[in-house]
This record gives C-alpha cells, structure tokens and sequence, in this order.
C-alpha cells in the first residue's frame, strides 16, 4: 500500500490504485501560478507595443531595457533557495517574489514615460520571478507524496501554461475595449497579481509543523524525523552522487538544447509563413505542452521519471530532424510543433520531480535551484553558441552541429541519469 | 481544498477574504479601465478632409503629424492654431515628390498595419497589409521609391530584444520587397550570414538606385550602401543608424549611439561621404529619429513629442518648428 510505505498521515485513504486527488496544496500553487502569469503575460504582451506606440521610444532602445544579465538572474534564484531553505521558509521567500513582481505592475505605472523607470520595473519582476521559482518548485515536491511528484509538477505546469496563454488575450482585448490604454492593462494587470499574492498568503501553507498531525491535512512524504538535517550552505546537496548527477545531464541536456525560438525561426524560414502568424507559433507548442503536462507526469510515476525525459529530448531530436528532411509542409509545422510541446511536457516538470526525492529535507529549494539555473546558463551558451555557427556557417549546419550535439547529450544522459528513486540511506549524504 | 498552516483561520473566513477581494480588485480594475477608456477617442480613421492636397499649401511648407488629431497636418501661420490638420490618418508619415507614405496601426488579435501610397492629392494608389509597429517612412525624391520600416515583436530569439522588417516598394515597377534582409550583404570584405540581421531607416539616392539603411547584427550596427539593380549591400561605417542622404547626395545624417544606458543614447551626427568625416550637430539632447532635410544646409527631426530643427554643419542652435507634432515631411 502507498500509505504504510510513504507514511503519509491524515490523508484520505487512497481508492486502490485508481486516481488519487491532486494534492490541495499543489492545486493552490497551481492557482497561484494561473493567476500570476495571466498577469505577467498581460504585460510581457502589449509591453513592446505600449514602448513604441504610446511613449514613442524607439524600438531599438528596447533591448537596452532589459537590464538584469541572466548571471544576476542566477545569483537570485539560488540566493532565494537557500534563504528559502534556512528554517522551512518557502512561503515567506517566494510569497516576496511574488509580491515583487505583482508591485512592478505599479512601478511600470508610476514610472510614466520614463526609461530609467521602465527598466526598473522589468528588473523588479525579473528578480521577483527568479526568487520565487525554486522555493515554489520546493512546496511542490513537500506536499506531494513522493511516487506521484509527476503527477503533482505535471498539474502544476498545466495550470502555469494556462495562465500564459490566458494572459495576452486578456491584455489584447483590453486594448481593444479601452482604444489603447496601456495604463489600463498594467492596472489591471496589477489587480491580478495582488489577487494572486492573497491566493498565495491564504491558501498555501507554510512552515510545517514538526510534530503531530495538527490541523494540517497537507500529505507529509517523508517522516520528519527521519530526514537529515541541512548543514552547510546550498552546495552541501552536491555532496550526493545522485543528485551530482542530475545536476550534470540538466547541464549537458541544456548545452545541447538551442532554444525554441531558433526552431521557430528556422520554421519560418521553411514554410515562407507570413509574418503575422509568427506569434502564434509559441502559443501552438504550448497548447500542447499544456494537453500532455498532465499525462507525462503521470507517465512519469509510472515509468520512473528518467524515461520521460530522455523521450522528451527524442521529441526534440526529431523536431531538429523534421527541420532538416524533406517534408510536406504541413506535417512540418504540426510534426515540429507537437514535438517541441511533447518536450516541454515530459521534461519541464519531470526534471523537477525526479530531482526532487533525492533531496535532503530542508535543502529541496538549493537544490531545485540549483539544477534550473544549471540548466538555464546551459541553455543560454546553446543559444550563442548557435547563433555563432548559423553565422558562421549558415543554418543548416548549425542546425546539424545541434542534432549531433542533443544525440550525444542523450547518450550520456541515459548512462548518466541515476535509475531508481533514492533509498533511505541515500538521502544521508552526511 | 488546500490546507491551513500558519495563517490561523477558517476555511469560510479565507473563502470571504477571497470573494471580498475578488470584488475590491475586480471593481478597481473595471474603474480604471473605464476611466482610461472614456478619456480617449478612437483613433481618427480614414481618408483626408477634402481639399486638403500636398499642392494644397504654399510650396515648401512642412508637414507633421499632428499628435492630438493623429493626422497629417501642414503648417500655416494664419491658420487657427498655426496648421491645418485635415489630412490622413497615420503613425508615421513621409513625402517627396508626387507620393505620400503612410504607415497606420489597427488595433486586433493580432495587431496590423498598412503602408498606404498616396498620391499628391492624398488618394489611395495601393495598399500594404504587414504585421508590426509603423517606425520609419521615406519616400524617395523623385516619389518613385518607398521604403518604410515595421517594429516586430514575438518573432526574436532572444526575447527581450526586437526585430524590424523593412520593405521597398519600387512604385515604377511595383515590385515590393516585403523583407530586405535576405539582400546578400558584405561586411569587412566578406559575404555575411546571420540570423540576426536587421535593417532599418532607408534612405534614397537621387538615382532611385542606391540607398543606404542601418544593418544591426551581432550587436553591432553599421551603415550599409544598397544596390537595387544589383541586389546587394555592403557595409561601409559602424556605429550608423537612421541614415538620411542630403539632398545633394554627399552627406549623411544619422544618429549616433554615445551611451549604452537606456536614457538617451543617440546624437545627431552628419557624415561627410567625400571627406569621411563625421561632426556632430548642436543639438545636445538624445535624438531617435530618422532626420529629415528640409534643405540643404538645415535638419529637422522629433524630440520630445515636438519637431525642432537644427543647422547641418554644427553650428547653432536647435530650433522648435511645431509642438505636439511628429514625422516631419517637406514635399515638394
């Protein structure tokens, strides 16, 4: 049975082997992910057009704006996992995030035509964004018995998605109902974000409670006793080779993954699409991504979370395949589409719960952290990197270096990644 | 439903805590919409008053978009308010020679714009559906070559940063480029491969053949000398961007980024082709536009929500020709 074995207490019993409810806790960060990236995406939406067309800055001061390097971004997010981790803080740490980014909305407001101002606000929601995600990401994984995490990350991204691409359609709509008042999208953008904050504050749970089951029916995955106290600073989790490992293949999976926006790039380029339809091929992918979130995590529990991601960077690998073959058109843009949401679906969430368990009690958000943001400045040097070959040598071949790049990452990943969950005695690295 | 922890209290005290600020938030963000709403009129739409012409003024007057109207809008001293603002409506505008260019924006999902070809009696000769933000319009001196360029969003790889599409439309042929930026381009003697090109604010040559642009890659941006007849382009200076050729043909006036901050990055600069040198204008005040000369000795450009003016040659001062006005145009 799942409940002698996990130790949960207080849950309800589980009907046998069918559909266990998603935990409340999880469903509530889910809100709160929902609420928050209909606001944010509100903004992120109309913010190039609000720059050029209603202050009349020039687009290319734009990029200039974007003042935060992603090396700060880094440094944030781990800062706020292990801030998070010290003492059980989650709620506290990434409850600032969010707050910070709903009050950015307010800043975007006050600064007026300002480009200082302008900056500042999109730094506020960045740093916010960068805390919040670890300790989220760390809730997640405490509230949710450990076998069905997949499950738990999959709903999770599923709700996130949603809000995504809720968002612009909210913030375009507004635009039109109001005859371009940006003011009013960023107002009302603020009133979601704040909304979101007291989702965050009334309905999500904080530190938890040492003894005895109290009031709290939050399922307990790990007896609290049995877990190993955190000692040391964030990068005492690396002292397990497990999670060594994870941290490793996130790294080397990442270096080898050139970024979507490349894909759709070179899709453009293939299908000759006409240019107004570019936006939505993002919004295509993540469609997807938001139909199978659910289905891999569960797929996920199933399996043992290495194979999912593996298959996930497959699906990626056949989308670079697709963009190099002879293809009708159409099975082009469908095929690319849905493998680059099958990605995201069976490895966003997936990497988060397969990390999850082999982390020690009290150093979940470090070490959440940790393999993001490896993950994102792996990302990141992808991206220059096949930026500099298209460059040098054209798209194709760079689209080649990248196929045989993701093929070996994936050779290593699958020697790499570590098979089972952790034993007991894993967890006590120390 | 989720559980409780420190926040000690009820399940139906939290439900009433959300229902009241659902409301409280809700209805703030109703007010504020509708307060922003009401205070704006739908942008003006549609053609030109009649009678209102390029030939309409007296020769050589300046026309602007008129911010408060959204219309073109020539200037006249003994008219109420000291212009006449009964042309089209239009984001950016620019005339030369027989044609008018227009660049308007249609709000939507997704939004869309159109380059509209005017005749000089603000007729419409054809019509250019394209996505994007309306940001430069030049129309050649003979009115036989247009180019303008779309600010684009979403399609970047690096999402804080932007991409411009921008077009030529050769009006003796009616062949239109709707991109330019497969124009195979050298850079420091070689041929250049980028997914990162860029290009914007075109400007003619009296031949109706060359043209100069700003190419931005890598970072970088640089001034480039186009060739239609031949289809290529080369790079000729760094640091260049909205080139404006002189009238005569020999100098370039652009804007020059001094500072990497976000706060007023560029000054109007002239190059001399013949000499290569450049000099600034005595204008001090961080410029982003695409300057226009409005004779040979003289710039004019927006700052500030105002169309000011300023000698070429670096001397004297900046001057205000029309406040609450942009896209400076002098068709003659």
């Amino acid at each position: 049975m799942y409940l002698a074995t996990t130790g949960r207490r207080g849950a309800p019993p589980a009907p046998s082997r069918g559909r266990r409810r998603v935990p409340g806790t999880v469903l509530a960060l889910g809100a709160v992910s929902l609420v928050t990236d209909i606001s944010s995406e509100m903004v992120t939406a109309v913010l190039p057009l609000y720059l050029v067309v209603g202050l009349g800055l020039s687009p290319l001061q734009f990029g200039l704006l974007d003042g935060v390097s992603t090396g700060a971004t880094a440094l944030v997010r781990i800062l706020g996992g292990a801030t998070a981790d010290r003492g059980g803080r989650h709620k506290q740490v990434a409850g600032l995030g969010y707050a910070l980014s709903a009050c950015s909305r307010l800043g975007l407001l006050l600064a007026g035509g300002s480009a200082g101002g302008i900056a500042a606000a999109l730094a506020a929601d960045r740093l916010g964004k960068g805390v919040r995600t670890a300790p989220r990401d760390a809730l997640i994984t405490l509230h949710s018995p450990p076998e069905e995490l997949g499950r738990a990350f999959g709903t999770h991204r599923a709700m996130d998605t949603t809000g995504a691409l809720l968002g612009p359609l909210a913030a375009f709509a507004l635009l039109y109902a109001t005859a371009e008042a940006y003011e009013a999208v960023f107002a009302v953008s603020f009133c979601v974000g704040v909304f979101g904050v007291l989702l965050w504050v009334l309905l999500v749970p904080g530190r938890r409670r040492p003894e005895g089951p109290g009031p709290s029916k939050a399922p307990d995955p790990r007896p609290v006793e049995a877990a190993p106290r955190a000692r040391g600073g964030v990068f005492a989790v690396l002292r397990s080779p497990a999670y060594r490992r994870i941290l490793l293949c996130a790294a080397l999976l990442g270096a080898a993954t050139v970024g979507d926006a490349f894909l759709y790039l070179l899709l453009q380029r293939r299908l000759e699409l006409d240019a107004t339809w570019f936006p939505f091929l993002p919004l295509g992918a993540a469609g997807v991504y938001l139909l199978l979130a659910v289905p891999a995590g569960r797929l996920a529990d199933r399996v043992g979370r290495r194979r999912p991601l593996l298959y996930g960077h497959g699906a990626l690998l056949l989308a670079y395949g697709l963009l190099l073959a002879p293809v009708p058109e159409a099975l082009l843009l469908g095929g690319v589409l849905v493998l680059i949401g099958t990605f995201y679906a069976a490895t966003d969430g997936v990497l988060m719960a397969l990390t999850g368990p082999f982390l020690a009690e009290g150093r979940q958000a470090g070490g959440l952290a940790l393999v993001q943001t490896a993950q994102a400045v792996a990302r990141l040097g992808a991206a220059v990197a096949f930026g500099a070959v298209w460059t040098a040598s054209g798209p194709e071949t760079a689209l080649v270096v990248a196929l045989v790049a993701l093929a070996a990452a994936l050779c290593c990943a699958a020697r790499v990644l570590p098979a089972a969950g952790p034993s007991p005695t894993s967890l006590r690295e120390d | 439903m989720p559980a409780v922890t420190d926040v000690r209290l009820s399940r139906p005290a939290r439900v009433w805590i959300l229902v009241l600020a659902l409301l409280l938030l809700g209805g703030g963000a109703t007010a504020y919409t509708l307060r922003a709403a009401s205070g704006r009129q739908t942008g003006a739409a549609g053609a030109s008053v009649a009678g209102f012409t390029l030939d309409a003024g007296r020769p050589g007057a300046l026309h602007v978009r008129d911010t408060a109207t959204g219309r073109v809008a020539r200037l006249d001293p003994s008219a109420p308010g000291g212009r006449v603002a009964g042309g089209p409506a239009c984001d950016r505008f620019h005339a030369a020679g027989p044609t008018a260019l227009c660049l308007v924006r249609r709000p939507g999902v997704p939004a869309r714009s159109y380059a509209l070809v005017l005749d000089r009696r603000l007729r419409e000769v054809r019509r250019v559906a394209l996505p994007g933000i309306p940001s430069r319009a030049r129309v050649s001196a003979s009115g036989q070559m247009l180019a303008w360029t779309m600010f684009a969003t979403g399609d970047s790889y690096a999402r804080s940063s932007f991409s411009t599409r921008t077009s030529i439309l050769d009006l003796r042929t009616g062949y239109l480029v709707k991109n330019i930026e497969q124009i195979p381009l050298t850079l420091g003697g070689r041929r250049y491969h980028a997914p990162d090109v860029n290009y914007w604010g075109v400007s003619f040559a009296a031949d109706d053949n060359r043209f100069y642009a700003t190419v931005s890659t890598g970072g970088r941006t640089h001034l480039v000398e186009g060739d239609m007849k031949n289809w290529s382009a080369r790079a000729l200076r760094e640091n260049v961007e909205c080139p404006s050729l002189s009238p005569d043909g020999t100098r370039i006036a652009f804007k020059k980024r001094v500072s990497e901050g976000p706060r007023e990055p560029w000054r109007l600069y002239v190059y001399d082709l013949r000499s290569g040198r450049e000099h600034p204008v005595a204008e001090g005040r961080g410029i982003d536009d695409q300057a226009l000369w409005t004779d040979p000795e003289t710039l004019a450009y927006g700052y500030g929500g105002a169309v000011w003016s300023v000698p070429a040659d670096g001397t004297g001062a900046p001057r205000q020709l029309a406040r609450g006005a942009t896209s400076p145009a002098v068709p003659r």
